[in-house]
């Protein structure tokens, strides 16, 4: 006799449904399981309409993150045995519209993302051929940042964002600062401006919520905290130091 | 009625690949419009899960044409000679050409970029970005790839036919899948850039998108696909998830052994074993000479039973801690987290696993395909650098290179084209009825899609293993072929329109059924045994039949058809594979 694990799945289509509901699917909870495979058990074996995000299964591509038990998290690194004995509630990531079951609309965050200017911006191009050397240390100081894989669960975890949803958010901010603080770049002057003038930088607090749930060790918390304190120092600057030529 | 867009050229597959020629456009021709179709946002794609590295040569004791003489041996001759050596030379470029847009390359002590050997090559030259490089590269491509207006993306859109208008290629059919809105895309030129097809296999690395669209969508068509029958077992996926532990592992020093702890590679022809990493050597020795000296171990009842079928073990204790964190952190977080092992004190239990198609969508140096207007790039297309098995840490390369190369190509093409006319909307109107009917409102069908897909995978892995046999190849088309059949009365129980993910899963079935009766067919006739294509009933390489492609066609009655065209020589005469020495 195997031993059987219920999740229950938050379920929203909008072509019938006035609010989401929760079904309850009950599978097998085997060792090896994360929560996607037991979600592509019910699709292949129970119900082939329940939808739902994913590709990589590593942990890598971040296509499928969702609120397991209200925390979120990537459907393929969490293991039914972390949920057991259930239920497992399974829902679509916090503070994003829901476009079906346990998908979300990322869009906003897509917008975001290019307006954070998040590419390499240089004044004079060296030719192909000659390369930008960077110490290993040099590459550490942006490093972290890079590891963003886009997977939304910072947005999901962020109070800010869930009330101001004009608020660039930390993967966004992260970015950013993944290129300021890139050796090779020089844009930062650039992002600032964009990145400051919304004021929901300034509404996070330095709970971290974002930092605690990213499955990659990113620390967003950091990067808009860093920001703060470069934007604060530049509007300082921009009343005390004394104006040029006019 | 159908809503249409147009523009100059269309981009399927949002990938690496794709990101580089949609680029490679943009900076050519700024004015060309570009469009990126793509079944998952582009930083999804599966080019994210790529580890190791990245091949060019790098160091001034390497040569191009030594990267060129380990790439077409490593491909046991059955490379494009004159591909290869494009593919050498503008490696290196492309792989500046990232350092430049920001990819964060791991470095040397003066800040140079640091380079790491790899299987089946003489020279260190593989680039690597720690154990991430893959995912390092896309997310570079991808956010540079904001910065250009003339890109315009079509997230979550999937493509399902391609619209040929007087033997030329003009846009493609698409899906919306947040509205389920069927929509033709025009354009003068249509660039495939899908990538692989690995998910026909069960035991697979690749991720669940990899189901073989592009290949699909060129061989209905009317192109060619070619060297469907060599399929790369990558030597060391985990058991059970099939997740990829990095070659990288191996080039930092790991070692394989079976249940002895015997480093048993020493027992087949690949050299002696050292206590550090040798080039060509033993753990460095080539991917398709690796997974099938497992099946011998394996024979031999030298390897470890597990409940995932048998393993042998990868051993990185001796790297220390240092190495592990550093240079392999991913296949640490991997490891810990997949089979709550910590290599840093315990051995990686492993096996072989379904990881590259060298076969794909035939093409020229420039991505062009024998369709005019269609162009591919990246693993979906076989312009014939990889052979009968790649190297390790040639794809990443293989991407930028024909990316770019199909994109610049296809820009000066369009210019030359006229806007597609309206008469395509009659093709495009029957693709619409064809889905409306035979998926969307379809009723009735008894067939289960993952019972099917189940089944199809089943036939595979008997038929184009490691090894394969006339006997097990016999009939593994027909049968793929009575599949089809049953996939005519498959069952949807999703009839939403909007985010139907079971309808994208009939259609992508649809695909891998076409892609998996090619490579069964093109196994079943390449008689002889190369690089990744072992037949027990035909060991050894025949040049005198076999130094040609398979090139495989759709006959009108949807079956594959097989002719053979010459591999390119130029300079490197065939000859033997020589490992360990």
């Amino acid at each position: 006799m195997t031993n059987r694990i219920e999740l229950s799945v938050k379920r929203y289509h909008p072509e019938n449904d006035q609010q989401p509901w929760f079904e309850s699917y009950e599978v097998p909870l085997r060792k090896e399981w994360v929560i996607l495979d037991a979600l592509n058990y019910i699709k292949d074996h129970l119900d082939g309409s329940l939808t739902f995000r994913w590709s990589c299964r590593m942990g890598v591509c971040g296509s499928c993150g969702m609120n397991v038990n209200g925390v979120p998290k990537l459907a393929c690194a969490t293991f039914l045995t972390e949920c057991a004995p259930g239920p497992v509630r399974v829902e679509p990531l916090k503070n994003f519209p829901i476009l079906r079951d346990l998908v979300v609309d990322i869009s906003d965050f897509l917008m975001k993302l290019a307006d954070a200017k998040p590419w390499i911006i240089r004044k004079v191009e060296k030719p192909l051929e000659e390369e930008y050397f960077q110490t290993p240390e040099q590459v550490e100081a942006y490093k972290q940042f890079s590891m963003c894989i886009n997977c939304m669960l910072c947005y999901a975890a962020c109070p800010v964002y869930g009330l101001d949803p004009l608020f660039s958010g930390p993967a966004a901010i992260a970015l950013a600062q993944r290129y300021n603080m890139d050796s090779r770049d020089q844009g930062a002057g650039t992002r600032m401006d964009i990145l400051s003038q919304h004021e929901g930088i300034w509404g996070c607090t330095f709970v971290g919520e974002c930092t605690k749930v990213c499955p990659k060790h990113v620390d967003p918390a950091g990067a808009i905290q860093q920001y703060k304190v470069t934007s604060s120092i530049e509007w300082l600057k921009s009343l005390v130091l004394p104006r040029g030529a006019e | 009625m159908l809503d249409t867009s147009s523009h100059d050229i269309v981009l399927v597959g949002g990938g690496g690949a794709g990101l580089r020629a949609a680029i490679a456009i943009s900076e050519t021709a700024p004015n060309v419009s570009v469009a990126v179709v793509s079944k998952v946002y582009p930083m999804r794609s599966h080019t994210v899960a790529a580890e190791g590295g990245a091949a060019g040569v790098h160091l001034p004791e390497d040569s191009l044409d030594e990267h060129a003489y380990d790439t077409i041996s490593g491909g046991d001759w059955l490379c494009d000679q004159d591909a290869v050596e494009v593919f050498v030379k503008e490696a290196p470029l492309e792989l500046m050409r990232l350092e430049h847009w920001g990819c964060p390359w791991s470095r040397e002590p003066d800040g140079r970029v640091a380079v790491r050997p790899f299987g089946g090559m003489k020279k260190t030259r593989t680039w690597f970005a720690a154990d991430k490089t893959g995912f390092h590269l896309l997310h570079t491509l991808f956010q540079t790839s904001l910065k250009y207006a003339s890109i315009v993306r079509y997230d979550e859109y999937y493509a399902t036919k391609l619209l040929v208008d007087d033997g030329r290629v003009k846009g493609v059919v698409a899906l919306e899948l947040t509205t389920g809105k069927i929509q033709a895309i025009l354009a003068k030129a249509v660039i495939l850039c899908t990538g692989g097809c690995g998910r026909v296999f069960r035991f697979t690395t690749n991720a669940a998108i990899k189901t073989g669209d592009g290949m699909a969508l060129a061989y209905r068509a009317g192109a060619p696909l070619k060297d469907m029958e060599f399929v790369q077992y990558h030597p060391t996926g985990l058991p059970f998830t099939g997740i990829l532990i990095t070659e990288a592992a191996r080039a930092e020093g790991g070692f394989l052994k079976n249940k002895d702890g015997y480093r048993y590679l020493q027992d087949y022809n690949l050299g002696t074993p050292e206590p550090t990493p040798v080039l060509r050597t033993m753990e460095l020795g080539p991917r398709d000479r690796l997974s099938q000296a497992f099946v011998h171990e394996q024979n031999k009842g030298r390897t470890i039973e597990g409940p995932y079928g048998a393993v042998v073990n990868l051993d990185l204790r001796h790297l220390g801690e240092q190495v592990i964190k550093t240079k392999l952190p991913f296949v640490r977080e991997l490891c810990l987290l997949y089979e709550n092992i910590d290599p840093i004190t315990q051995m990686i239990p492993v096996r072989p696993v379904v990881h590259y198609m060298m076969g794909g969508v035939h093409t020229d140096l420039n991505g062009q395909t024998p369709l005019e207007g269609l162009y591919a790039a990246g693993e979906v297309a076989c312009v014939s650098i990889n052979g009968a098995n790649r190297l390790g840490s040639n794809s990443l390369p293989e991407l930028l290179v024909f990316g770019a190369r199909a994109g610049r190509a296809a820009a000066a093409y369009v210019s030359e084209q006229k806007p597609p006319g309206r008469h395509l909307m009659a093709l495009a109107l029957d693709e619409q009825a064809y889905l409306e009917d035979h998926f969307l409102h379809k009723t009735g069908g008894h067939e289960s899609i993952a019972l099917l897909r189940e089944d199809m995978q089943k036939i595979m892995e008997n038929c184009a293993g490691i090894y394969r046999s006339g006997e097990s190849l016999v009939g593994a088309a027909d049968k793929l072929h009575e599949l089809k059949e049953r996939f005519q009365n498959i069952r949807l129980d999703d009839c939403g329109r909007m985010f139907n993910t079971e309808l994208i899963a009939a259609l992508e079935l649809g695909c891998m059924l076409d892609v998996a009766e090619t490579m069964a067919q093109c196994a079943t006739e390449r008689r002889e045994s190369r690089g990744a294509h072992q037949r027990t009933d035909h060991p050894g390489r025949d040049d005198e039949k076999f130094l040609a492609h398979s090139l495989v066609y759709q006959d009108p009655n949807g079956r594959p058809r097989v002719e053979y065209l010459p591999v390119t020589i130029t300079r490197w005469a065939p000859a033997e594979r020589v490992y360990g020495k």
